[in-house]
Parts: structure tokens; sequence; C-alpha cells
């Protein structure tokens, strides 16, 4: 919970004063100032000649290196494998995590049996497992995907089971007084009443995903993916094309986060009015 | 249904569970459908556990993956604690941090391993930069929402009885944050266990819990991998179970300021 409210709190920022355009304007460039200042501050160090220039470019350097794999093609490319691991992998988590958590709410038996296994494999590291996924899966796409998935089920499953129990006692003694047949009840009453829970579940579960893809995708060899864009440069000390990928690393990581996710929470739970 | 008897049921079924599990791995890989390096029988890894113990390797590599992770996280906390505060009491230097934090944050730390690596060398270095990236943020934010979070009543009703700025910060302030605080150094302790084991694997540095997994699968070792996962769940369970939530007995619930947090 508390990963997500950073999270949205660290947003906050950007938000447009208000108070018409000359306000706009203001924070804007009061938001754009503190990247002035660091990008100053590294293009001076980078110009004084302390560290070589191969291992700290200066920043037009990483920018026409950018420009130049974008033009090619390669950055796009590694960029969008990177994304269609993410989405599948995340896809199969959302899926059978959801599935398991709800079944681990709803059914007494379910929960005894899968919460002492969940407890177990869950506190370990996901990169940790990447190995054990190699040797089992082989070097390539199915271990990256498996272990994406794999990570990012335990906070979905985690969050929705924890939902699905938060529902409240009343709404469910209510519908069922009111005469709503099983189906009704949990499309009605426990899928939405859960459902703040399960979308902060998602969030931390991509969240996770985001973060141990770019480990997997160095260590799984995969021969497309910005994580192997970056690791592979450091045979050619190209930290220019390193810096590259990991600033398009950060507008992926951003975008996933305005876009998908406070978009998703704004079209369902605060409309309904369960959070604000 | 009384209270001991739902324990008792849910202890059974839970052990029941695992041995099924245990028994159905046991027989997969006693099977030979798979060959044995890849899927050792579980006595095999308990073996190689208690073996690696008994030579002294697993407890040094644990020692050096601990001795990074420690001094990686005290650095965060070090840096992101008064950084946050400072965050959460003067607006230029919230508009000065913010942005370039949240710019920063969702770059996941393992993907400055290459750069750190060009930078630093192989070694304890990198490690213990990655580990300080991990945890800087969640400490960061979590100290600057904490600060954020104090009520404005209690500040005005301690000014109002006569607290000068001194007292105001300490009595007051950093007791008031203090969950979100223990939430912020639990996150990162979490972040920089996760960094540490990806950071040692690409990093190879001889020593380390994660440079023995990833060294296993180059001679098949699953035996081995399976032990130092075990190893690495053990510790930071213990540090999760032990370390915090004995930090938080002692502090925020000794306080009463959790419930309120937590709901």
């Amino acid at each position: 919970m508390h990963d997500a409210l950073a999270s949205s709190s660290a947003t906050a920022v950007s938000l447009p004063a208000t108070g018409g355009a000359d306000a706009g304007w203001r924070a804007i460039a009061r938001t754009a100032f503190p990247f002035i200042v660091a990008g100053a501050a590294w293009e001076i160090v980078a110009h004084l000649g302390i560290f070589p220039p191969r291992l700290f470019p200066p920043l037009e350097q990483v920018a026409a290196t950018f420009v130049r794999l974008t033009l090619t093609g390669a950055l796009p490319h590694h960029a969008l494998d990177t994304m269609i691991r993410l989405v599948v992998g995340f896809a199969l988590a959302a899926i059978v995590g959801v599935a398991i958590g709800i079944a681990m709410g709803r059914s007494r038996l379910a929960e005894d049996i899968a919460l002492p296994l969940v407890s177990i494999v869950a506190p370990i590291p996901g990169i940790a497992y990447a190995p054990l996924f190699l040797l089992w899966f082989g070097l390539g796409n199915v271990s990256a995907v498996l272990l994406v998935g794999f990570v990012s089920g335990f906070p979905i499953i985690f969050n929705t089971w924890t939902g699905v129990k938060a529902v409240k006692e009343i709404w469910v003694r209510s519908a069922q007084a009111m005469g709503a047949d099983q189906r009704r009840m949990f499309a009605k009453v426990i899928l939405p009443g859960a459902l703040p829970y399960i979308l902060t579940g998602l969030r931390l579960g991509l969240a996770q995903a985001w973060r141990i893809l770019v480990g997997v995708e160095m260590l799984a060899a995969v021969p497309w993916g910005l994580g192997w864009l970056i690791f592979g440069a450091r045979e050619f000390l190209a930290t220019d094309v390193m810096l590259a990928g990991i600033a398009v690393i950060a507008i992926m990581g951003l975008a996933l986060e305005k876009l998908v996710f406070q978009r998703l929470e704004h079209f369902t739970v605060v409309r309904w009015g369960m959070m604000t | 249904m009384t209270d001991a008897r739902d324990r008792m049921r849910r202890i059974v079924r839970g052990g029941l569970a695992l041995v099924a599990v245990a028994a159905i791995y046991e027989a997969v890989a006693r099977s030979g459908l798979f060959p044995a390096v890849l899927l050792p029988p579980l006595p095999v890894v308990a073996h190689t556990l208690v073996a690696s113990f008994a030579d002294g390797t697993m407890p040094l590599h644990a020692l050096y993956t601990l001795k990074r992770v420690l001094i990686g996280c005290g650095l965060a906390v070090m840096v992101g604690l008064p950084l946050g505060i400072l965050m959460g009491r003067y607006r230029p230097v919230e508009g000065f941090v913010l942005p370039l934090a949240s710019a920063l944050m969702p770059i996941p730390s393992l993907a400055w391993v290459p750069v750190f690596i060009l930078w630093f060398g192989l070694g304890d270095q990198v490690a213990i930069l990655i580990v300080f990236y991990a945890a800087l943020f969640p400490m960061l934010l979590n100290a600057w929402s904490g600060v954020r979070s104090v009520n404005p009543l209690w500040l005005r009703a301690a000014s109002a009885m006569g607290a000068d700025g001194n007292a105001l910060f300490w009595k007051v302030m950093v007791p008031a944050a203090s969950p979100f605080i223990i939430t912020g150094l639990r996150q990162a302790f979490l972040r920089s266990w996760i960094a540490v084991v990806g950071a040692e694997m690409l990093a190879a540095s001889d020593w380390g819990l994660g440079w023995v997994i990833f060294d296993a699968k180059e001679f098949l070792n699953a035996d081995v991998m399976l032990a130092s996962l075990a190893v690495i769940g053990a510790i930071g369970f213990a540090f999760e179970r032990l370390v915090f939530g004995s930090v938080e007995r002692a502090t925020v619930l000794r306080w009463g300021m959790v419930r309120a947090v937590k709901g």
C-alpha cells in the first residue's frame, strides 16, 4: 500500500498549478530547473576530462546515440521486445494471480493449502530464481517471460486475497438478504469490493515485473531487449548506448505508471467512489 | 468454531499441503523424467546445504552479501532520511529533489549494473552502489510523506505549550513520522535484498549468495542453487520478522502510532 502511496504522491508535483497560463509555465520551469542543474553538472564533469569520455560521455553524445539508434530502428526493436515480454509475463501473472487470490479469499480450504506455499516461495527475491529458471527452461524468451510472471504474481495474489477478505460482511449479507445468487454475488459485490486491493496488487506486480525484467534480460541472453542492449554495450565500453537505453527504460517506466495505472484507477475505483 | 480449533485445522492443512508438494517433487525428481542434475531430490539438496555450512563456505557467502547490503542500505538511510525530512519541511528542497527522484525512480536498479561495472570495475563497489540506489528511493519518499503527514494540530499544540524548534522536531515530528520511516526502512531493506542478489550475479565477485547461484548454473549444480535459495529466503525472512518486527514493537507499536496508520 505504501508503495502505491509513494508513487501517487510523487506525481503530485507535476500537476499543473491553477491560475492561468502564467502559473502553468512557472510550474513547468520549476520542474525543469533541477534537471537543468543536474544536466549542467554532468556536462561540466564530462567536459573537464576527469574521466575518459568513453566512460563518461557528454549529454549531447548520448542524445546523438539515442537519435542514431532510433533512426536505425534498433532502439524501437529492443523496446518493443521488452514491452512484449513485460505484457505477456504480466498478463500471465494477473490471470493466475487474481484467480488464486480469489480462490484463497473465498474458500478456506484453498487458503489453508496455498498460504504456506506462497509464504515460503514469495519472500525470496525473484531474481534469485533466474538461474534456476534458465537451467530448467533454457536461455531465452521462455525463461524470461515465466520468471517475470512468477515474480509479479505474488503481490497480486496477496492483495487479491486481502481484498476479497476485506469485503464488508454487511455488504455480503445484505446482498444475500436481497436474494443475490452466487454468480451475482461475485460479480456485483465481491469483485467490486475487492477491486481497490486487486488494482493495488496489479500495480505492485507490474512495478515488480518491470524491475525484474531488465535484470532477467541481462542474464537470459535474449537477442533483443533493453536489458540486453545495456548489458551488451559493456563489451564495447559504449557508455553512451547504455545511457540511451536507460533513458528509454525511464521513459517506459514513467509511461507505465502514468498512462496505464493512474487511468485504470481513475476509471474504476475512483469513479465508483471507493477511493478518493 | 473456536480460535484454537481454527488454528489447528490451519496448521494441519498447511502442513499436509507442504508434505504433498514435497512428495510430488520427490516423485518427479526420482522418476528420471528429468536429469537428476536439473531436478535433484530433496535429501541431496539438504545434504548440500549441510555440507556447505559445515565447511564454512555458505556462512562466508552470506556474510559478504550481508556486508554489501548493510553498507549500501546504511548509506541510503544516511542520505535518504535527512533529505526526505528536509523535503517535508522546506518547499524549495522538495521542489528541487522531487522531480529528479520521480525521474530516477522508475529505472530499475539493475539497469545501472553495466554502467557501474564500467565505472568502478567488478566487485564490491558495484554491488554496494546498486544496493544504495535501490534503497534510496523508498527511504526518501517515505520520510518525506511521513513528515508531511504529521498532524498540524499536534505541531500547534506543542508550540502553544512552549516547545522550541528542537523539541518540536524530536518530540513531535520524528515520532509522528516514525511509522512511515519504519515502513521506508523495511521497503529499503527488501529492495536492497533483491538488488544485491542481482548485482552479485551480474558483477561477478567470487563471494556472495547471488554469485553462488549464478556460478552453480555453469556447473549444472541445481542442488547448490536450491540450497542458496533457501539461505537467501531464510535471511530475508529473519530480517523482516525479527529485526523490523522488534524495531516496530519497540517504537511505533508501543507509542500506539501504528493502529492509526494501518487502519
